[in-house]
């Protein structure tokens, strides 16, 4: 009765590392830094590197962490470059944004923000120079380019978060402070300020794709690994010349649901529930605080918002808070 | 119903895990099974008690309709029809309904010689749901606690239970299962992003072979976890992003009452450095 159900590799083969395809075009050599993993091996794969860096990669990681290193500094220097009093606060510091009365200038005082628009600076720059990278090393080994696209969804929310919407709205002030606690007062207060995100549709879509991505994600995972047995995993060679995995793969979901994706277009699924995270996410941002001022009145007024009667939240509440029966 | 051109040598007697060969057949593309008619019994008896409750409530509007549970002075006891009874019965209907499915992808998987990784992670989805409207309510005394059947107002259930711990991003649990979801939906976007770049390839050429993932992702970060691997990681940031969720709300109330942004008063008070 007791059967596998392929959760870890049970052997594994150590041979000379996989030091990977040539590329295509002039990309610089790989650094053959390698390693082993026996433990990673029991999960995926136990190889580690080699490593291609490339010069987009430096500047990357040199802008990336000049970023964290001036967040750091300030945090440091808010505590008075004390190390107990750095981790006492650490999740409290933070590295805000210039106050409304800079407007969205680009020349402010350090002290007074300034430091967070060299970080928001160097991180764009970082983010957008890896962001070349997924092009350029999918270009290199002549790949589609599904990765640098699902990226650039990533950094548009990130761009409207730090900069589009501070930039509209003509403030810094607007954009998201550095610090654990601190931006998460921020995404709190965002909601307060402008009547309740949940009524933001666009949030309402970014939620719907996020539960159903980590859906997607487990009912892909745990199908392609409960076809372990006939080699689910290997899912190009079943797209491309289906075999009794993705027949079977199919018709598991056919009979449970009435409907089946195939090899290839569960992975269409995936990409678009994925990109549509951050795209309706920062479509809901950017349309907060500029075309809608507040949302909960703006549910009111398109009908969907509840009303007393139909949803009584004192319950709830009391019960929540220990006052209940 | 046509079947799939490869389906019918699939379909073929036995797996069953309870009523032999009586439920052992098909409904168009649906397989049936002792539990495709527990299933359909409790989700087709929910679903006209969703209406029926409806239609007694005070809109017919989509997006207003909302069925709510019982007040707190019912505690756990039952309540009329109207006032909670039918969001009870409901949410007994659901516990069924989905308790069927996990077993319907049981015997499913079980036909079609699979493993159970399916059924095992429904039940995660499954084990959040009781948690929210089962679990809770009972450790907290009351069905009150429960989240309302509405499109909006179970959103204004979580907005407003959230408000009732202070702020719920200081929610340690809470943190934890966003950051599962965030994850999530970045692993899945590289993994459905490298499949397809690998068989829809740039300018006309060939499909690639796993090795090109593998050298693809070795040149973006250093390490390919493998085309098994990805699917276990999947696997476990989906599921922990589901159970952790449970588990924030759940301790909320019960095991921790207050304000949560309080809660992280003790690290300010840790020896080393208070």
């Amino acid at each position: 009765m007791a059967t596998y159900q392929n959760i870890f590799t049970q052997v594994q083969v150590k041979a000379a590392p996989e030091m990977g395809v040539p590329h295509l075009d002039g990309s610089e050599g790989r650094l053959p830094f390698t390693g082993y993993s026996y433990w990673m091996g029991k999960i995926g794969q136990a190889q580690l590197g080699p490593i291609y860096l490339g010069w987009l990669g430096v500047i990357s990681l040199a802008f990336g962490g000049m970023a964290l290193f001036i967040i750091g500094m300030n945090f440091a220097a808010q505590v008075n470059w004390s190390p107990q009093a750095f981790m006492r606060e650490f999740f409290w510091l933070s590295l805000d944004p210039p106050g409304p009365e800079y407007g969205f200038s680009p020349f402010v005082p350090l002290e007074k923000g300034g430091w967070f628009i060299m970080t928001g600076a160097f991180l764009t720059i970082s983010v957008l120079c890896w962001w070349a990278r997924t092009y350029y090393r999918a270009k290199a080994l002549g790949m589609g380019m599904h990765i640098p696209w699902a990226f650039a969804s990533a950094i548009w929310l990130f761009l409207v978060l730090g900069f589009i919407r501070p930039m509209l709205l003509g403030s810094w002030a607007e954009a998201v402070p550095y610090g654990i606690f601190s931006h998460l007062d921020w995404t709190n207060n965002f909601s307060l300020v402008y009547g309740n995100l949940f009524y933001n549709p666009f949030h309402a879509l970014s939620i719907v794709f996020l539960y159903g991505s980590a859906l997607l994600f487990a009912m892909h995972g745990a199908t392609i690994l409960a076809l372990g047995r006939y080699g689910g995993e290997r899912e190009i060679e079943q797209i491309t010349d289906r075999g009794t995995a993705a027949e079977r793969g199919a018709l598991y979901w056919r009979w449970v649901m009435g409907f089946n994706a195939s090899f290839e277009s569960i992975h269409r699924w995936a990409w678009w529930f994925a990109v549509l995270v951050t795209l309706t996410g920062g479509i809901g941002i950017l349309l907060t605080g500029t075309v809608v001022d507040n949302w909960y009145i703006w549910a009111q007024e398109h009908y969907y918002a509840p009303t007393g009667e139909n949803y009584d939240v004192s319950d709830a509440v009391a019960g929540a808070s220990g006052q209940g029966k | 119903m046509a079947l799939l051109s490869f389906e019918r040598k699939y379909r073929v007697r036995g797996g069953t895990l309870i009523g032999g060969d009586l439920f052992d057949f098909w409904v168009g593309p649906f397989y049936v099974g002792f539990f495709g008619v527990t299933t359909a019994i409790s989700a087709l008896l929910g679903t006209a008690l969703i209406f029926a409750a409806a239609v007694e409530g005070p809109t017919l509007n989509p997006w207003l309709i909302s069925i709510n549970p019982p007040s707190a002075e019912v505690g756990l006891g039952f309540a009329p029809l109207s006032e909670g009874g039918y969001w009870q019965v409901i949410t007994a209907c659901a516990v069924v309904a989905f308790c069927s499915w996990v077993g319907r992808q049981a015997e499913i998987a079980r036909k079609l010689g699979m493993s159970y990784h399916v059924p095992i992670a429904f039940s995660v989805a499954v084990f959040a749901y009781v948690t929210l409207n089962v679990i809770r309510p009972v450790l907290m005394g009351a069905w009150a606690n429960g989240f309302p059947y509405g499109i909006w107002t179970h959103l204004e259930w979580v907005s407003n239970v959230g408000y009732a711990f202070g702020n719920f991003h200081y929610n340690p649990v809470h943190m934890l299962a966003i950051t599962f979801f965030f994850t999530n939906a970045l692993a899945l976007a590289l993994h459905g992003g490298l499949v397809l770049s690998a068989v829809n390839p740039s300018g006309g050429t060939n499909v690639k072979s796993p090795e090109y993932e593998d050298t693809y992702f070795r040149d973006f970060i250093g390490y390919s976890v493998g085309t098994l691997g990805i699917h276990r990681v999947g696997l476990f940031l989906a599921l922990n992003a589901g159970f952790w969720s449970a588990i924030c709300i759940v301790i909320s109330g019960t095991l921790y009452v207050g304000s949560w942004i309080e809660f992280w008063d003790f690290w300010k008070r840790i020896p080393i450095w208070s």
